[in-house]
C-alpha cells in the first residue's frame, strides 16, 4: 500500500501544511508519493524529501500553471492509478478540501476530512477526526480500499531527516472539458504570516475598542513571527478583513500558541480555537469565560500589558 | 434562473455537544437545530437572485422527518418548493449523491449552499456534486453576480481573495457577505405551510465511511494565572513550559 501526496505551493515556495501532509502520509505503510504542480524555488525539492517523500511526480506544463480545481484533480485522479496508491493525503486548506473531494468521487475512495492525528494502527482504516467545529471528535472507520484524507495543521511534526526524494516529470493527459473557471484577478497580502498556517496567532476582540488600536496586536504578533487574528464582532464591524476573523462561522485554527487578547471567549469562538495546544488569554475582567479554557491567563488592562508582553518577548529573544 | 439550495439541519452554534448510547449518537436531547449558518447566505442569495431575474427556488435537504421545520423554515425565507431525502445524513459522499440525483432529475441554472456544514465541516458536498454532474464549483464564494450566463465570483483564499467567472451551470458554497440573512416574515411563515415539500427515499444506501465511536476533546487543566506585573515569568513559562516560543 502506497500513499500519494498533493503538494500546494505558493510563488514557488511549498506550503508548511503540505509538509506536515507528506510526513503524516510518510507514517503511513508503503512508499510515499508527491505530486506538486509548477515551478518551484531552490531547495524547495529538498524540503519534500526531508519531509519522508520517496519519489516526487513533478507537473511542469505549462496548462497547468495556474490552479483549476478539476483539471488538477483529473490529473491527481491519473496518477493515483499509475502509482497503484491507495491513500490520498493533502492539507486541508482552500485548495485541499475541493480538490479531495472531486478525487474521491473519480477514484471511488472514502474522503475523511480534518484529520487531527495519526491512526494508532497504521494499516489506516480507522482515523480521529475533528467534527463540530473542534467541539467534538469522531472515530471514523473507512469503508472499501481507497480513501482521500485531508489533514489539519499540527497532526503531526514535520520530518527533517528523510532522504531525498527522486523527482520524474508527469505529463497528466489534459480534458479541456476541465478548464472551465477562468481567474481574472487575485488580491493577496505578501510577507504576513497566514493564519491556517501560523505556530502562534495573536487575536484581538471587542476589549480593544477600535481598530485604531490594532498597532499593539500587530507589533506582539510580529515580535512572536505570529499571525493576526480577531473575533466575529470585530469583523463585523470592520475592524479588521473578514479572512483574520476566528471561530466557528470563521477561520479555525490550531496553532501551537493562541493569545486572546480583549475576547470574552463565547463558545462559537473557542469552537475555532479549542484545538490550539496552549492558549493565552488577557483580559480585564477576571470572570472572562475564556480563562476556563486557557492554560495560561493575565487579568488586566491590555493597553499596559501587551506592549509589556512584546517588550518582555524582545527582551528575552535578545 | 432555476436555483437548487442545500440546507442541513445542524445544532444552534451555541450547543452543548454531548454523546449517548456509549458515545455512538449525538445527544440531540435539549438541542436548538438550526438552518446551517453558512447555507443561510446561500437562501438569501437565492432570494435575491430570483428579484432580480426571476426564476424558482427549490431548497433540498438530506434528513429524517425531524428536518422538516428547517426546511419550513427555508420555504418561509423565499424557497418555492422543497424536496426532503429520507435519510440521515452521516456520510458526505452519500449525500452528495441524493443531491446530485435530484439536480439531475430538474435540471437547474444553478446550485447555492454553505460553504460547510457546522456539524462535520467537511465542506466538500459542493466539489462532490460538481464531480458527479461534471460542473464547476466555487467555495467561499463572498460575491456572486451575473451578466447574462456568466457567473462572476470572488472567493476567500489563504491571505486573500481571487476573482472568477464562469458559465452556468455551477455549484458555489457560500459565505458573509455574500447576501445578508433574510428573517421570514409573517407572510412568509404563512406561505411556507402550503408550499410543496416532497419526500424522495435516498437513491442508494452506499455510505464510505461510518463513525464507530465520538470523543469529547481532552478537557483543560487548571488555568496558571501570571500577574500583570510579572510578564517576564509569562514569558518564561512559553518558553520553558509550554516551548512554544
Amino acid at each position: 500500500m502506497s500513499a500519494l501526496v498533493f503538494v500546494e505551493q505558493d510563488e514557488g515556495l511549498v506550503r508548511k501544511l503540505s509538509l506536515e501532509a507528506v510526513s503524516y502520509a510518510s507514517h503511513l505503510d508503503g512508499d510515499t508519493h508527491v505530486v506538486v504542480f509548477g515551478s518551484l524555488g531552490d531547495g524547495q525539492m529538498d524540503l519534500i524529501g526531508k519531509a519522508g517523500a520517496k519519489k516526487v511526480h513533478h507537473v511542469t506544463e505549462e496548462k497547468f500553471a495556474q490552479v483549476d480545481l478539476m483539471a488538477y484533480s483529473s490529473a491527481i485522479a491519473e496518477l493515483m492509478t499509475k502509482t497503484g496508491a491507495s491513500v490520498l493525503v493533502m492539507a486541508k486548506s482552500s485548495l485541499g478540501d475541493p480538490i479531495s473531494a472531486r478525487v474521491s468521487v473519480k477514484i471511488g475512495a472514502a474522503l475523511v476530512s480534518n484529520i487531527s492525528e495519526l491512526p494508532e494502527n497504521t494499516d489506516g482504516f480507522q482515523v480521529k477526526r475533528s467534527i463540530y467545529t473542534g467541539k467534538a471528535l469522531a472515530i471514523t472507520e473507512i469503508k472499501g480500499e481507497k480513501s482521500v484524507l485531508t489533514i489539519r495543521k499540527n497532526a503531526v511534526e514535520i520530518k527533517e531527516d528523510g532522504q531525498p526524494a527522486a523527482i520524474e516529470e508527469f505529463s497528466p493527459t489534459v480534458n479541456e472539458g476541465d478548464f472551465k473557471v477562468n481567474i481574472t484577478s487575485r488580491e493577496k497580502t505578501t510577507g504576513e504570516v497566514l493564519l491556517p498556517e501560523a505556530e502562534i496567532v495573536v487575536s484581538g476582540g471587542r476589549g480593544l475598542k477600535g481598530p485604531e488600536n490594532w498597532g499593539m496586536i500587530e507589533e506582539l504578533a510580529r515580535s512572536l513571527g505570529a499571525a493576526t487574528g480577531c473575533s466575529k464582532p470585530v469583523s463585523d464591524m470592520d475592524w479588521r478583513p473578514h479572512r483574520e476573523h476566528v471561530g466557528q462561522t470563521g477561520i479555525k485554527v490550531s496553532p501551537s500558541l493562541y493569545v486572546a487578547i480583549g475576547i470574552s471567549g463565547a463558545i462559537q469562538h473557542l469552537a475555532g480555537v479549542n484545538s490550539s495546544k496552549y492558549i493565552l488569554v488577557i483580559n480585564k475582567d477576571a470572570d472572562a469565560p475564556f480563562f476556563k479554557a486557557a492554560d495560561y491567563g493575565v487579568v488586566g488592562d491590555a493597553f499596559q500589558i501587551v506592549p509589556k508582553l512584546t517588550e518582555a518577548v524582545n527582551a528575552q529573544k535578545g | 434562473m432555476n436555483i437548487l439550495v442545500c440546507i442541513t439541519h445542524v445544532p444552534d452554534t451555541t450547543s452543548k455537544i454531548s454523546f449517548t448510547e456509549n458515545d455512538t449518537k449525538f445527544d440531540k436531547n435539549g438541542v436548538q437545530f438550526i438552518i446551517g449558518p453558512y447555507d443561510d447566505y446561500a437562501i438569501a442569495r437565492a432570494v435575491e437572485l430570483k428579484e432580480e431575474l426571476g426564476g424558482t427556488i427549490t431548497v433540498i435537504n438530506v434528513g429524517e422527518a425531524e428536518t422538516e421545520p428547517t426546511i419550513r423554515k427555508a420555504l418561509a425565507i423565499g424557497a418555492d418548493e422543497a424536496v426532503r431525502v429520507n435519510a440521515e445524513p452521516t456520510d458526505s459522499f452519500f449525500v452528495a449523491r441524493q443531491i446530485a440525483h435530484v439536480a439531475e432529475e430538474k435540471d437547474f441554472d444553478l446550485i447555492l449552499m454553505g460553504r460547510e456544514s457546522i456539524d462535520f465541516n467537511g465542506g466538500q458536498v459542493h466539489a462532490m456534486v460538481g464531480e458527479l454532474l461534471g460542473i464547476p464549483s466555487i467555495s467561499p464564494a463572498m460575491t456572486l453576480e451575473f451578466e447574462g450566463t456568466k457567473g462572476k465570483l470572488s472567493q476567500e483564499i489563504e491571505g486573500g481573495k481571487e476573482y472568477l467567472e464562469l458559465e452556468l451551470p455551477f455549484i458555489a458554497g457560500c459565505q458573509e457577505p455574500i447576501a445578508e440573512w433574510k428573517i421570514p416574515n409573517m407572510r412568509g411563515i404563512m406561505s411556507a405551510r402550503t408550499k410543496p415539500l416532497a419526500v424522495v427515499e435516498p437513491v442508494s444506501d452506499e455510505k464510505r465511511t461510518v463513525v464507530s465511536k465520538y470523543e469529547l476533546p481532552p478537557e483543560k487543566g487548571e488555568v496558571k494565572m501570571v500577574d500583570a506585573e510579572n510578564l517576564d515569568e509569562l514569558v518564561n513559562l512559553l518558553k520553558n513550559e509550554a516551548k512554544v516560543l
